[in-house]
């Protein structure tokens, strides 16, 4: 029997299988930023080890900076400690620091691709559960905890079960209005925020081939929104075209080499996979979610269940308590609902296509007087692209500020809040309760739906602006 | 690590569904670059009215003077979202040993496996079994003979733990022990696959 891509890559990682438990797996790559990883430092020190494999790993700081004025010192003092101690702890320790200030420093999700770190058939982890991301290019990338960060500056390897196979097939065109991040939050409204608990992903058929790589990476960061422990697409032309000649991309004979292992990286045609799930493309509208888990999504001119429809008390009682914080009312329509905030950034939709795609809506118009705004590019260099290719001008025009690379509004670890009570329309990943702010109503949502209400004020379908 | 044999006591029951790693310990508390006393701030924006701690929620189970215990009962697919340990470092300084649900999200199980916090998965029915238990009953969790028993009831449903973790819970070994002491074959592998 054939087997899956997902397969091919573990079965080649396995150091050790231990008998009734966990597989030691080889990791290739390493991203740390400076939330999950100072008590991984700490405790490697206490064990009197060293960092087994500096040389793989990268670190930046994302989570914690500001997107202001990031050449001043940070204010807040704890936020300063913690970025202090990553840039101490990466000169200890000899690992290469993309820190604040970095021509290359940005979100960790982001800076790998970009940079050309993160390749074909590669195992991937970092402390962050959107490491997913990296799945976009064929690797085998998921979060881990801070134990297992330490694990892998202790030994380069981490102890995982193998997971079962999910594929999902999307086929077919896409709707007019509608992108990657809808086909994500259309997938996880079907299947629920624990759908692919336990499962890895694959995202196949003819309308995932047809996105580009910033397109594939929305999709597979948002894998650990339905639990999959990671997502990942088959590396194609795509994506070697994306990867070939950026900094760390392999060059030469070594290109040629490489190439060569990156297209044997595909699911062979009779591997078989636990669960396969099929959808249309073209039944996918542009998404909105309404609740409190990304699960909780539909068409934006859907409307939300009644509560009858729920039939389990837990589940009812769950709803109830979603609607109350959202401040929302079972089986209303969210069209024309006003929003205060718009979010446009995270490891889910910062890339510069992102940009392209907002600049496209806003050009030449002007932002709602009521909507505030946190419009947070993903990195330095998609900072600086925005500026390349005249977009910032756009967006000025349109009374937008564009803010520097971090995390942001994503998780509100920084000032970039969403104020108790608003609604934001958010490009990010997570609803949770407080996830932006205490008391803030997040509506995940795709950047055209963004930017639409950010010209409109109001939760709109942008089919009936374009 | 601490080890974990044997656990009876009394219960908090979380009703709630997906409860996230962001209602455990909220975003604004991962500053901190130790793993203590993170405890404190479990559940924080659950726990207290407007994050101050002389206004404690009372519709709150953990702040219900009746419930206490070292074992924590939760809806399912407890721990989804965010992979931050500090999630389970918080579980673990607040008190509790044992966490049941009837569906845990991966991450978070390894992380509390990783810090001598007890995952339990029972099935949906013997959940609601234990939400019947009145605030005063126990439950007895014997990880050797991987069961978990309603003790007014007598009720016992057996969970399932690897063979390699459960030797790591009984005795308080942690990975890093393990993988250190692999470096050769590690070194054999790179060696290999250059």
């Amino acid at each position: 029997m054939g087997k899956t891509l997902f397969e091919k890559i573990w079965d080649k990682h396995v150091v050790k299988q231990i008998e009734d438990g966990p597989s030691v797996v080889y990791i290739d790559k390493h991203f740390i930023h400076e939330v999950t990883s100072p008590q991984a430092f700490s405790g490697i020190e206490k064990r009197g080890a060293q960092l087994f494999r500096p040389q793989q790993i990268v670190a930046t700081a994302d989570h914690n900076v500001p997107t202001m004025h990031q050449e001043l010192p940070i204010k807040d003092a704890l936020s300063k400690f913690q970025v202090d101690t990553l840039i101490e702890n990466c000169k200890k320790h000899g690992v290469e620091l993309y820190g604040l200030g970095h021509k290359y420093q940005g979100i960790v999700h982001v800076i790998g691709p970009e940079l050309g770190i993160t390749q074909p058939g590669m195992t991937i982890v970092c402390g962050d559960s959107h490491t997913s991301t990296h799945g976009a290019f064929g690797s085998i990338a998921f979060g881990i905890g801070t134990s297992e960060v330490e694990m892998v500056f202790a030994s380069q390897c981490i102890m995982q079960s193998k997971p079962k196979v999910m594929r999902i097939n999307i086929d077919g065109a896409l709707k007019n209005g509608v992108v990657s991040k809808d086909i994500i939050l259309y997938i996880i409204a079907l299947i629920s925020a624990s759908g692919a608990t336990g499962y890895f992903v694959e995202y196949a058929g003819s309308a995932i081939r047809a996105l580009s790589m910033e397109a594939r990476m929305t999709i597979c960061n948002m894998s650990i929104e339905m639990g999959a422990r990671g997502g990942m697409i088959a590396p194609d032309q795509t994506t070697f075209d994306y990867i070939k000649g950026r900094l760390f991309a392999p060059q030469g004979a070594d290109w040629d080499k490489k190439l060569a292992t990156w297209k044997e990286l595909y699911t062979d045609a009779d591997a078989k996979f636990d669960i396969e799930i099929n959808i249309k493309a073209e039944d996918i509208d542009p998404m909105i979610t309404y609740g409190t888990n990304p699960g909780m999504g539909l068409s934006v001119r859907g409307t939300l269940p009644t509560i009858e429809s729920f039939s389990d008390a837990t589940e009812k009682q769950n709803y109830e308590k979603a609607l109350k914080y959202m401040g929302l009312t079972a089986g209303q329509s969210l069209l024309g609902m006003p929003v205060q905030n718009v979010f446009i950034g995270s490891c889910t939709n910062s890339r510069i296509e992102d940009f392209r795609l907002v600049a496209s809506i806003i050009k030449g118009k002007q932002k709602d007087p009521n909507i505030k705004t946190l419009i947070v590019p993903g990195s330095q260099e998609v900072a600086k692209q925005i500026v390349a290719e005249g977009l910032d001008k756009i967006f000025a025009a349109a009374g937008v500020e564009i803010r520097q690379a971090g995390c942001s509004a994503c998780l509100g670890m920084n000032e970039d809040k969403i104020p108790a009570g608003e609604y934001c329309i958010s490009t990010s990943n997570r609803n949770f309760e407080g996830r932006q702010g205490a008391g803030a109503r997040t509506l995940l949502a795709s950047p055209l739906t963004a930017a639409a209400a950010l010209l409109t004020g109001k939760i709109t379908d942008i089919r009936d602006i374009i | 690590m601490q080890s974990l044999q044997k656990i009876t006591s009394k219960f908090i029951p979380l009703r709630i569904e997906n409860v996230d790693t962001d209602q455990i310990i909220p975003a604004r508390f991962l500053k901190a670059t130790t793993k203590d006393g993170f405890g404190k701030n479990l559940f924080r924006d659950w726990r207290y009215e407007n994050d101050d701690e002389s206004k404690p929620k009372a519709d709150f189970v953990l702040n219900q003077k009746q419930y206490s215990g070292e074992i924590l009962v939760a809806a399912k697919n407890f721990g989804c979202g965010s992979s931050r340990e500090h999630a389970a470092w918080s579980i673990q300084d607040y008190g509790f040993k044992v966490v049941v649900s009837s569906f845990f999200a991966d991450i978070f199980k390894n992380n509390a496996l990783n810090n001598g916090v007890l995952p339990v998965t029972v099935t949906d029915a013997f959940l609601q079994q234990i939400f019947a238990q009145g605030a005063d009953d126990t439950l007895s969790v014997d990880l050797e003979a991987q069961t978990i028993t309603i003790d007014a009831t007598g009720a016992t449903e057996k969970f399932d733990i690897n063979s390699y973790k459960k030797t790591c819970m009984l005795n308080g070994y942690d990975d890093i022990d393990y993988l250190l002491n692999m470096k050769p074959e590690i070194e054999a592998y790179e060696k290999a696959n250059q």
